[in-house]
């Protein structure tokens, strides 16, 4: 059989003696598995990026808008009017068996001033239940409780973003703040969150009970109003079942007829993202595949020159045989030469995608991920590109004439 | 002991719808240890003869026993192994691989021979050395001279010590001083190693070196004479 190691050195040696060609022929191959790289590392970014939102955003999640409006013919969107009550959420939380928890929104935008400084953001009021529905512990101090819902005591937790633009590195817990110029105790901080699905700072809000927006920041002439509810299912099944629930009790609470439209939205977020986690992942496979197509194309580059190759040796090939050299010694040595191109063509292929992932990063700003599964896969995948594409060339050398291959000028 | 013997050899080579005869029955038997010269003009089938005796074809009818094996019965991989183990050959035009050194070119039946690294790389120097090119082993074909390409050329027909030697027109691109000098390793060979040598020339003066000369013409044996030495 033949000797390995010294094959691998023939083979560089005649890769060597035509530098230009190889490199060419390699460009290929490193085209190919830099894409299948780079592509791979940028679905792969997405992907997270939408799971890290997922996760963010709070599991199992639906959205209770209000309901749109017909006046006189016109049909308004949906929230343009207030039908959503504090006795709906409980009434949602007591009822609706697939429902964990549920958490009111009355929401405003506020100007609020501490000392010197003023920020203006969006002040939520809502219930202890919000914290457990949006998965969102505590930094420091505590949350309000169910005591301070029911007195409408002016407590009020703050996110990252506005403790740093009231109070830099201070501790803000136990501090009074203005909110509308309504006195508030700091008595809790949000832990940070970061940005929100759709690029918003999540962490730039404030929560105070529900009672005491509706009381002294965002009067309504109707008393128990909300905006919104946030409604958490008891796990990632019981959402389609929770939906149901809660369109029926609505329905029944509101006095819809058979025949009226909901006077209400149940919106599914985590659906929505699961869906667009979905669809990054089958965009990462076709970015990928459509990668690879260039790798195969790499690979037929390699067959091309392999095929040169052995035209250009074909006495080289006759003189191996006439002095010993079987079948598969002939085969053995074009197809490692074919390996070795696409193997050095893929190491430096690995190391283009990883570059050019890392500027994709820092110009564009993108999330990628370059996994060792994507290397090892892109890695294995150029050997094989090499195998497939060696063989051929290599076959047909095998198959030469001693006699003629002697003679070949 | 006849380490060669080709009994009513006959080769047919078919070009479109002609049949051309290149060997029409060809008898003969060459003892261990002789020093064969071939001779005969170009379509004589000399050629066509020497690549069967060299294993690189077969003849269409009639038998050939190299060493009592019936080569006719063999596949393609078992040839390679009997021309790799029984036969060197020296080109005329030396078939050295190119950019390649002289002591690698010498390893390279041993390399398709599974023989060790250390013992190729011993063997090959060694036999560098009886072609007398010691300390020439990392010259490559392109830094040596024409005869001292021929000379690395024999000693790796020499490094798997195969009994037989097949050289086709090994003087034909040598000047005359060298070519004496490339025929007088061969006698040596011949009479010191007991190598059977085979050997194809148009030149009378070369042919003197053997001491059995056989000539072809259109693709059978004129004649097959003893060489007297004076």
């Amino acid at each position: 059989m033949i000797n390995i190691p010294s094959t691998f050195r023939i083979s560089f040696r005649a890769l060597r003696v035509n530098k230009m060609r190889s490199a060419l022929t390699m460009l290929g191959i490193i085209i190919g598995v830099g894409a299948v790289i780079t592509m791979l590392a940028v679905g792969t970014g997405a992907s997270r990026r939408i799971a890290e939102q997922i996760s963010s955003m709070g599991s199992n999640l639906l959205i209770i808008l209000p309901g749109a409006t017909t006046a006189g013919g016109v049909r308004m969107g949906a929230g343009t009017q207030p039908t959503l009550t504090m006795g709906d959420a409980d009434a949602i939380k007591r009822e609706c068996p697939s429902v964990s928890d549920v958490a009111p929104v009355l929401n405003g935008v506020a100007q609020v001033i501490y000392g010197h400084q003023n920020w203006s953001t969006g002040v939520i009021g809502t219930t202890p239940s919000m914290l457990v529905v949006r998965d969102w512990p505590l930094a420091s101090g505590r949350s309000f409780t169910d005591q301070d819902v029911k007195s409408a005591t002016k407590v009020c937790l703050l996110g990252q973003t506005v403790v740093d633009n009231l109070f830099g590195d201070m501790n803000p817990v136990g501090q009074f703040i203005r909110i509308k110029n309504v006195p508030f105790v700091v008595i809790g901080v949000l832990a940070p969150k970061g940005q929100s699905a759709q690029g918003q700072d999540q962490d730039d809000t404030i929560y105070v009970p529900v009672t005491t927006a509706q009381k002294k920041l965002f009067g309504t002439s109707f008393p128990g109003m909300i905006r919104i509810m946030m409604v958490k299912a008891r796990s990632t099944e019981d959402l389609a079942p929770a939906e149901r629930q809660i369109n029926e009790l609505l329905r029944q609470r509101h006095h819809i007829g058979p025949k009226q439209d909901n006077d209400f939205t149940v919106r599914n977020l985590t659906q929505i993202m699961q869906t667009a986690e979905q669809s990054t992942k089958v965009m990462t496979l076709l970015l990928g595949a459509i990668a690879s197509v260039s790798l195969l194309v790499g690979g037929i580059g390699i067959m091309n020159i392999m095929l040169v190759s052995v035209t250009e040796r074909t006495r080289e090939i006759g003189i191996r045989m006439a002095i010993g050299a079987k079948t598969w010694d002939i085969r053995l040595q074009f197809i490692i030469e074919a390996l070795t191109l696409s193997l050095i063509g893929g190491v430096a292929g690995i190391i283009a995608g990883i570059s050019t992932s890392e500027l994709i990063s820092a110009l564009a700003g993108w999330t990628t991920i370059v996994s060792p599964l994507s290397i090892l896969l892109a890695f294995g995948f150029s050997g094989m590109v090499g195998i497939f594409f060696g063989f051929y060339p290599a076959y047909k050398a095998s198959l030469l004439d001693p006699i003629d291959a002697l003679r070949y000028e | 002991m006849a380490i060669v013997e080709a009994k009513d050899i006959s080769k047919i080579y078919r070009l479109g719808d002609i049949d051309l005869k290149a060997l029409r029955g060809v008898s003969l038997t060459i003892e261990k240890g002789e020093f064969v010269a071939v001779m005969g003009p170009s379509g004589s089938g000399k050629s066509t003869f020497m690549n069967i005796l060299g294993c690189l074809d077969k003849p269409t009818s009639g038998r050939y026993l190299l060493e009592n094996v019936d080569i006719g019965d063999l596949e393609r991989d078992e040839l390679a192994t009997i021309r790799n183990k029984k036969i060197g050959f020296v080109f005329q035009g030396f078939n050295l691989l190119p950019r390649t050194s002289a002591v690698e070119n010498v390893e390279l039946p041993m390399l398709y021979d599974g023989v060790p690294a250390k013992e190729r790389r011993d063997k090959s120097l060694e036999a560098l050395k009886d072609v007398g090119l010691e300390g020439r082993g990392d010259h490559h074909p392109n830094q040596l001279s024409g005869g001292q390409q021929q000379r690395v050329a024999i000693a790796r027909a020499l490094v798997n010590n195969a009994p037989i030697i097949l050289a086709d027109e090994p003087t034909g691109n040598l000047d005359t001083k060298t070519s004496a000098e490339i025929m007088e390793i061969f006698v040596r060979l011949n009479t010191q190693s007991n190598i059977t040598i085979i050997l194809v020339t148009h030149e009378n003066d070369i042919a003197a070196y053997s001491r059995r000369i056989i000539k072809f013409l259109d693709g059978r044996i004129i004649s097959d004479e003893k060489v007297v030495k004076s």
